[in-house]
């Protein structure tokens, strides 16, 4: 089944326009806050009526407004899985998850509570009220909630925004697990490109209230070409404080105790600034670099080293000045024989001064 | 205690539990959907509603009782026309509930109000995107979410009802055993001679009273937020 979305909603500062499919598997509509992301959720879900939309999921549509269709949320069978859980206090796990069960009559039985509470490991839980869970608990029942519902589509609008970095990794592999146990399309919003890589079967970037990009994830990641919000993710954001104004021209910035120079800024000495370290502007020399034109080097280890589907891969590197991603060959990672603890030397050919809202 | 009240004083407090009872029972449906259209819903004449609402609170209850009076007496055209189906409220025990359910009428309103207010649409929408219409998502989610918030209010009505006075003596009289509730035979007892141990006695079962609704206020209270997940 294929989720075709086309809304259009003026906001006071910018106006949203998006035109996509989403085929089976598992979309990721991926962009920066603001780019509009929650709004298409919203709007799948029936939460917000668009001043101008056409949603179908397969042949069923459940938003037309120029024939006035519009089918109530809860009718739309969309399994949707919130940035912040939404349980419902007054019931303890096992209602929650059964919630939206009884509602889903004379659907198929394949989605039974055993298998799920055994799916999502809640077994312990199931009588626990949820102010009693951690965060990632909460998260899981949240997903069994919806899935229990026996949607013909699922939504999760961020669902790992909330949690610190160890349970996002704990709550990431049952998005896999969902995305390939069952055969119900998910659409996925996300602004971490982390998520995308490994979540994502379909890329669909959204910039400003508009499609930038659409297409496999695989395509879409490993293409230089995929600016968008791509660049600003993949690529380093650190804080750094003005230490001086140079004769000639350049201002060098204090990281960490490590030196960045940049074409002269217009801040004040002493100002904070955030400064942004493109992945494909990051060079790695094994040897400390001599006679080369580049001034800003930073030394540090290699924390890790993924590689995609493409030719390319994307190292990080842990400097005193914080983490610099380098996006190299695989063929480089090779040669050099690049591998995680390993000294290293990230020569940066640039150094941009990042907008207030990079990274965040 | 029926020995140590007389049949006159034990007959003006049952009379006053049997109008406050009734008072609490019509104004908790009216009261919640009251309070669910102020909180939610958007709509004309929103603004009159509140100020027609809150108007027993700030008027004197004398002008209160007055205007049931002309409205809801035996002269009064809603009166005439309730008369014709056989519902009565002049100088009726009923009349009482109904003085003490209009005064009591907005301070229950405000604390559902407050309490409706402080739940998240964000889980309302959980719920509907679960399958629940909007009828299974108010008694599912929103009514339970509320209950402490109705419960508080039903015990200020249910004190209010007891205590209203102004209204009720204007509306429909003191009438012992129709409408001399216990403020009314407090009264009554006070403009006697030889009248004031009776009025004491009442003042006693007044306090027990009293101390007897906020006792069990706040047990319940306690046990429907645990219910509820609020602690």
């Amino acid at each position: 089944m294929t989720l075709f979305v086309n809304i259009s909603q003026s906001f006071e500062s910018f106006t949203l326009n998006v035109d996509f499919e989403a085929p089976e598997g598992l979309t990721v509509l991926f962009g920066a806050s603001g780019a509009g992301k929650t709004t298409v959720a919203n709007a799948v879900a029936g939460l917000s009526q668009p001043d101008e939309a056409k949603i179908s999921v397969g042949a069923r549509v459940l938003s037309d407004t120029r024939a006035n269709v519009w089918v109530p949320p809860h009718r739309r069978d969309i399994g949707y899985i919130f940035q912040e859980g939404r349980l419902f206090p007054h019931m303890n796990v096992r209602k929650n998850l059964l919630y939206g069960r009884a509602l889903a009559r004379g659907r198929t039985d394949e989605i039974t509570l055993e298998r799920v509470v055994e799916m999502l490991g809640l077994g312990d839980l199931l009588d626990r009220r949820p102010a009693h869970l951690s965060g990632g608990e909460k998260q899981r029942v949240a997903i069994g909630r919806a899935l229990l519902a026996r949607p013909k589509m699922i939504l999760a609008d961020e669902p790992l925004a909330a949690l610190d970095e160890p349970r996002k990794a704990e709550i990431l592999p049952y998005f896999e697990l969902l995305r390939d146990e069952f055969s119900i399309p998910i659409l996925y919003v996300s602004h971490s490109i982390a998520e995308v890589a490994r979540l994502a079967t379909t890329v669909v970037a959204l910039e400003k209230g508009r499609v930038s990009r659409v297409g496999p994830a695989g395509e879409v990641l490993s293409d230089p070409e995929f600016t968008p919000a791509g660049v600003r993710a993949v690529g380093a954001v650190l804080e750094a404080k003005v230490r001086e104004h140079h004769s000639d021209g350049l201002t060098e910035l204090e990281a960490g105790g490590a030196a960045l120079f940049l074409p002269k800024l217009a801040h004040g000495v002493g100002k904070t600034v955030r400064v942004r370290i493109a992945a494909h502007d990051v060079i790695l020399s094994r040897d400390t670099p001599k006679g080369l034109s580049a001034l800003n080097i930073l030394s540090g280890k290699i924390a890790t080293v993924r590689a995609g589907d493409g030719p390319g891969a994307i190292v990080s590197i842990d400097t005193k000045a914080g983490r610099v991603l380098a996006r190299v060959t695989r063929r480089s990672v090779q040669a050099m024989e690049l591998a995680e603890g390993q000294a290293i030397h990230a020569v940066v050919k640039s150094v941009a001064v990042a907008p207030e809202d990079v990274g965040r | 205690m029926t020995d140590w009240l007389g049949p006159e004083e034990w007959q003006a407090v049952a009379l006053s539990l049997k109008v406050a009872f009734w008072a609490v029972l019509g104004t908790l449906p009216l009261g919640v959907l009251t309070a669910f259209a102020m909180a939610r819903w958007r709509f004309v004449g929103r603004d009159f509603l509140n100020v027609i609402i809150h108007l027993p609170l700030v008027l004197p209850p004398v002008v209160t009782g007055y205007l049931l009076l002309l409205t809801f007496g035996t002269q009064g055209a809603v009166g005439q026309a309730l008369q014709k189906v056989g519902i009565v409220f002049a100088f009726h025990w009923t009349g009482a509930a109904l003085a003490a359910a209009i005064m009591a009428f907005p301070l229950f309103v405000r604390a559902v109000r407050l309490s409706l207010e402080a739940v998240d649409p964000k889980l309302e929408q959980a719920a509907a995107t679960l399958g629940a219409s909007k009828p299974r998502v108010f008694f599912t989610v929103t009514l339970p979410l509320i209950l402490p918030g109705i419960l508080a209010g039903a015990v200020l009505a249910f004190a209010k009802a007891m205590g209203e006075f102004g209204a009720t003596i204007t509306f429909v009289s003191n009438i012992p055993g129709q409408t001399r509730t216990l403020p009314s035979a407090v009264y009554a007892f006070l403009q006697v001679p030889d009248g004031e141990t009776s009025a004491m006695r009442l003042v006693v079962v007044s306090v027990i009273i009293a101390c007897a609704a906020l006792i069990l206020s706040e047990v319940l209270a306690r046990r429907v937020s645990v219910r509820v997940g609020k602690s």
